[in-house]
């Protein structure tokens, strides 16, 4: 198992690359839910889930296993990606969505 | 497999039982089922559930309902809880704003002990764009011009000299008796003054009462505001409430007719279900699940339970967010998405490095 610790940088265990456990410092279920969800749905992820340690401690554990020898890393890197994108499109949608609605309550005001 | 039955038929089109797991969330007497997602890759032979963004794109829709200075109501579609639950989460905690954190009281002589005056004081919103300034840096006392907002309550309350004889009014009696928000006023540092010229810094609300003074007392206070976020101190949270519920979806399993539909009607919220009058009888239609609360009432009468399907649609989500007034509800929307936009660049930030190494 690798400890990834996102702070002090990777430290290392050898063995397999694909099942690590991330600790992910300052994150809540913000992050935790919806990055889990975007590793989810990648195709060579076996097991994706994430656990608050102790409510105490801003953190949380990320453990990614994957299947056919990819490291684990890889999902981790998508997913991040992936959830930006997702991010970038809902923000489009929604100042498009808001202008919309400005110009359609001025055409009624006119 | 999809059994749509004609528009002219009595009956609601039936969902295949896997599409009913995969994109609704059922309503039962005692139990709510398929609350969880679960449509990932290789839970449904037959269907491709891995992540792509077209399909996303295509599906996802965004239809602002009301919206005006203070709230806004959206609906968001074809996203999935995780992430309309983050945006929630970050409304409410991540959002950074500007509030009152240091209170320096050089005279309180009023009732009001010091230590909740400024609790009040904090918790008053101050109408400052918190992307203009910074977050003060650890270990910094006094603040700059560039983190720090600096606001002054100087207030001493008098006896009315013209007051008449035999009055008891306090209005009338004293002068200043009152301290309301509005009495907050901003001392701009350094190069404030030419920067924040035109936007006029204080309190959002300027009728929120304070304290109450009698002749003699007074109040001398500098306040210091600074940027923070929710997580810290609810203070800092830009918004009344941030919330969504799921869309609701009834359907009528049978014809319900005549006194039944009448109290069918009764068991929802005004305006979902209407009784129309088809060549006689009275029969019950679904119009607007949309206003419905999900009471679940209707499953309380033996008779009417097994007439209905409730529902709601999982991806569709109904937002309400109400502003305190700091910035616009909109505003607030976007710089929530910002956020977690932020948040992901960070770790992949983080992972660069560390591959680096």
């Amino acid at each position: 198992m690798v400890f990834i610790d996102s702070r002090k940088g990777v430290q290392a265990d050898g063995t397999d690359e694909g099942c690590v456990t991330f600790v992910l410092h300052e994150e809540d279920h913000t992050l935790g839910n919806s990055l889990r969800y975007m590793v989810m749905k990648s195709l060579d992820v076996d097991f994706c889930g994430y656990s608050i340690t102790h409510p105490s401690e801003s953190k949380i554990n990320f453990r990614i296993q994957t299947r056919g020898g990819v490291p684990a890393v890889e999902p981790l890197r998508r997913g991040l990606n992936e959830l930006s994108d997702v991010c970038q499109h809902v923000l489009n949608t929604f100042q498009r969505s808001v202008s919309e609605f400005r110009s359609q309550q001025e055409d009624v005001m006119d | 497999m999809y059994c749509k039955l004609s528009l002219g038929a009595k009956m609601a089109a039936t969902m295949s039982n896997v599409d009913e797991i995969r994109n609704r969330v059922i309503l039962g007497e005692f139990d709510i089922k398929n609350v969880h997602t679960t449509d990932y890759p290789g839970n449904y032979p037959g269907y491709d559930d891995t992540w792509n963004l077209q399909k996303f794109q295509k599906n996802f829709r965004i239809d602002v309902v009301q919206m005006d200075e203070t709230s806004l109501e959206f609906d968001m579609v074809g996203i999935d809880a995780a992430l309309a639950n983050a945006f929630r989460r970050i409304l409410l905690a991540e959002v950074p704003t500007m509030a009152v954190e240091k209170v320096l009281i050089y005279n309180n002589t009023s009732i009001i002990q010091d230590e909740i005056l400024a609790h009040r004081l904090g918790l008053i919103p101050i109408k400052a764009d918190p992307r203009l300034f910074e977050y003060r840096s650890a270990g910094d006392e006094e603040g700059t011009e560039i983190d720090t907002i600096q606001l002054q309550l100087k207030i001493k309350c008098t006896r009315n000299p013209r007051a008449t004889k035999d009055s008891a009014d306090p209005r009338e009696l004293y002068l200043n008796h009152m301290v309301y928000s509005k009495d907050m006023k901003w001392a701009p540092i350094g190069n404030q003054a030419d920067v924040f010229a035109d936007a006029n810094i204080g309190p959002v609300h300027g009728d929120i009462l304070l304290a109450q003074l009698r002749p003699g007392q007074e109040l001398d206070i500098v306040m210091h505001c600074v940027k923070g976020i929710g997580q810290d101190h609810a203070k800092f949270s830009p918004v009344a409430t941030a919330s969504y519920r799921l869309l609701p979806e009834i359907t009528l399993m049978e014809t319900v007719e005549g006194e039944k539909a009448e109290r069918l009607k009764r068991c929802f919220s005004p305006g979902v279900i209407e009784v129309e009058n088809h060549g006689g009888k009275v029969v019950a239609k679904v119009v607007n699940s949309r206003l419905d609360t999900c009471s679940r009432e209707v499953l309380r009468h033996d008779d009417l339970k097994n007439a209905v399907k409730l529902a709601r649609v999982r991806d569709h989500f109904i937002f309400s967010v109400e502003s305190t007034g700091i910035l616009a509800p909109d505003v607030l929307v976007t710089e929530a998405i910002k956020v977690l936009m932020t948040k992901c660049q960070r770790f992949l930030c983080e992972l660069d490095s560390t591959e680096m190494e």
